[in-house]
């Protein structure tokens, strides 16, 4: 298991390691918790302020943990004019996907667009959305 | 037989690996290349130069067969033949990670010029270029070179702003995944005529793919270019880092939040040292300027605006893609000739240039050409070239409440005009929605839209205003 302190060595030798860390972080404990901030902190020579100052800045960043499985669902201009905001109920009437709004996949000649972890849907619609859903 | 599909994220996301996974089980060898750029007919399979559109993996056997209807070749296909591929010359042709064919196509001669001629007629070729920014400001890419290659310094920096959050764009995106060789190059070229012997590539995390391919491309190419070392920077959603003083500070480790301007990045930037920070696509065009040379890229073009600009097709167009050409093409040509109208076959209502802070256009207004002092004497933005196409359903009002919301959620919130101007504007959108006092709301929006605009520190809050007020003004009906 990967601990805190293997991390923040892996990045320490960089030019501005706290984005890196925290990603890295992000992706071994699916979330940055308060303890993980502390810890960073100290290893950067940060304030805990700091720190928490760059976690709740970026939106990427959860402070708590999520256990369902995400649904980012682009709801920018060029998804919003291929129709995406009639799909969002099918996607709010349901609770065992956590559905997040991004704005822009660059997939905007094909939307609409989400993406689940690192693998982008294209051209969804009522059908493709619902087994997209169900097959999370 | 050489079957190519695109293993661009588009194609990808729309079913290119299946398709390739039905050739090879049928014994047929499949080579990924990038994506030519027509992204309504991915999954794209291109037999020997000959296309076949929106692909299913079902289709393949009459494909194999010969039974299947093709759309003839790629090259001479409209959409393609009426471009200037310069800067996607590659596009669709290559494997996005083969020095090979990188190799075969061209590449690195940029760089081997720009090592020839010294770094001070490098920057001399990009003036002559006449390149501007890609990102958006359209600032001469030049001058900027020049100002941090004058700045002295044990340090500098190349940093590639390649957030590309501007709903409606797609080209930085389709550089890094199609032919990360050519930026890793352009960066090259940059870092020897400033001086700088390490570049920072900022990527968006929404773009895992592009990612991938940058940091396989690095690895490839890190013998060609040292010592020049080029290290990939992940965003984490913020769009305000696509501001490039809030990009440095991001890139710092700090909160993404915009820096008061001067001192410019030029001089001051990433860490303080001097900083060229360039879009994807300025970088992008720099190998070919270099191999080809300046007089030959500012033969395109028109006015201040030399070269070509790579214009992204989206939203509601039938014709979806990327579609490169010298500047000078009306807005009218690209949407309704080049683009075909709406994908839903409903007339077009507006179009959005620039991403979401750029203004809403009519097509009363499709004469204008694509260039940067036209847009602006227009009130508009040619922002990054993406062109987002709405039909005669949208609901402006709504739209105009977007701006304001997405303004409200991405502000980094440093300046008030911006962190609680679109909060502001969002309710007093909503009030006329609503019918309430709709004159003396619309009064009140106007006059916010004005201490926004001039009393923002950067686009964020300043350009918010545009989409806003064009909705106001091309579709009054809308908001009453």
């Amino acid at each position: 298991m990967t601990s805190i302190a293997d991390i923040v060595a892996e990045h320490a030798h960089r030019e501005g390691p706290l984005l890196p860390i925290l990603h890295d972080v992000q992706k071994a404990f699916g979330h940055v918790s308060e303890d993980a901030m502390r810890d960073i902190a100290q290893a950067l020579n940060l304030t805990r302020a700091e720190v928490y100052g760059v976690v709740s800045f970026y939106h990427d960043f959860r402070k708590e943990a999520e256990a369902r499985p995400i649904l980012k669902l682009c709801r920018a201009e060029a998804c919003k004019a291929r129709g995406v905001d009639a799909l969002v109920p099918i996607a709010e009437n349901q609770s065992r996907v956590k559905l997040e709004a991004v704005y822009c996949l660059g997939m905007c000649s094909v939307g609409p667009a989400a993406l689940v972890g690192d693998q982008v849907i294209a051209r969804l619609d009522q059908a493709r959305l619902s087994s997209l859903l169900e097959a999370m | 037989m050489t079957v190519r599909i695109s293993n661009d994220a588009v194609a990808l996301a729309c079913g290119a690996d299946a398709v390739a996974a039905a050739f090879a089980a049928a014994g047929v060898e499949v080579e990924r290349v990038s994506s030519w750029g027509m992204h309504w007919m991915e999954p794209l399979v291109d037999i020997d130069g000959v296309g076949y559109g929106q692909v299913s993996a079902d289709q393949v056997p009459s494909i194999l067969s010969g039974d299947a209807k093709s759309i003839g070749r790629i090259e001479d296909h409209p959409f393609i033949a009426k471009q200037n591929r310069l800067t996607f010359a590659r596009a669709g042709k290559t494997r996005p990670t083969s020095l090979d064919d990188y190799y075969a196509t061209g590449g690195w001669l940029g760089l081997g010029q720009a090592r020839a001629i010294g770094a001070d007629a490098t920057i001399e070729t990009i003036m002559t270029s006449g390149l501007r920014g890609r990102g958006g400001a359209g600032f001469p890419a030049g001058i900027k070179w020049r100002t941090v290659a004058d700045a002295p310094a044990e340090q500098k920096y190349i940093v590639c702003n390649a957030d590309e959050g501007d709903s409606g764009t797609f080209a930085d995106r389709m550089v890094m995944e199609g032919d990360p060789f050519m930026l890793i190059e352009g960066m090259a070229i940059a870092g020897f005529a400033v001086g700088a012997s390490k570049a920072y590539i900022y990527i968006r995390s929404e773009y895992p793919h592009a990612i991938a391919k940058m940091e396989a491309a690095i690895r490839l190419s890190a013998h060609l270019i040292a010592p020049f070392v080029v290290e990939v920077r992940v965003g984490a959603g913020a769009y305000i880092c696509g501001e490039e003083t809030s990009l440095l500070n991001s890139l710092e480790g700090k909160r993404g939040e915009v820096r008061a301007k001067p001192p410019l990045p030029a001089l001051e930037g990433l860490f303080g040292k001097p900083t060229v920070v360039n879009n994807v696509l300025t970088l992008a065009a720099v190998p070919w300027i270099l191999a080809h040379g300046g007089e030959a890229y500012a033969a395109y073009g028109m006015g201040r605006s030399k070269g070509t600009m790579p214009v992204q097709l989206a939203g509601n167009v039938k014709h979806g893609g990327l579609f490169e050409v010298a500047f000078g093409i009306t807005l009218g040509e690209l949407v309704n000739e080049i683009g075909g109208g709406t994908a839903s076959g409903r007339p077009v209502r507006c179009v959005q240039v620039g991403g979401p802070l750029g203004a809403y256009i009519a097509p009363a207004q499709f004469d204008l050409p694509f260039d940067y002092e036209a847009f602006a004497a227009a009130d508009a933005l040619i922002g990054h070239a993406g062109i987002t196409v709405f039909d005669d359903s949208v609901d402006m009002a709504q739209m105009a409440r977007f701006a304001m919301e997405f303004c409200a959620i991405e502000s980094c919130g440093k300046c008030t005009p911006c962190r609680l101007g679109s909060t502001r504007g969002v309710e007093t959108i909503d009030q006329i929605i609503a019918g309430n006092n709709v004159d003396a709301n619309l009064a009140l929006l106007a006059d916010l839209a004005e201490t926004m605009k001039f009393g923002s520190l950067c686009a964020m809050g300043g350009f918010t205003p545009y989409p806003v007020m064009s909705a106001i003004k091309l579709f009054p009906e809308d908001f009453r």
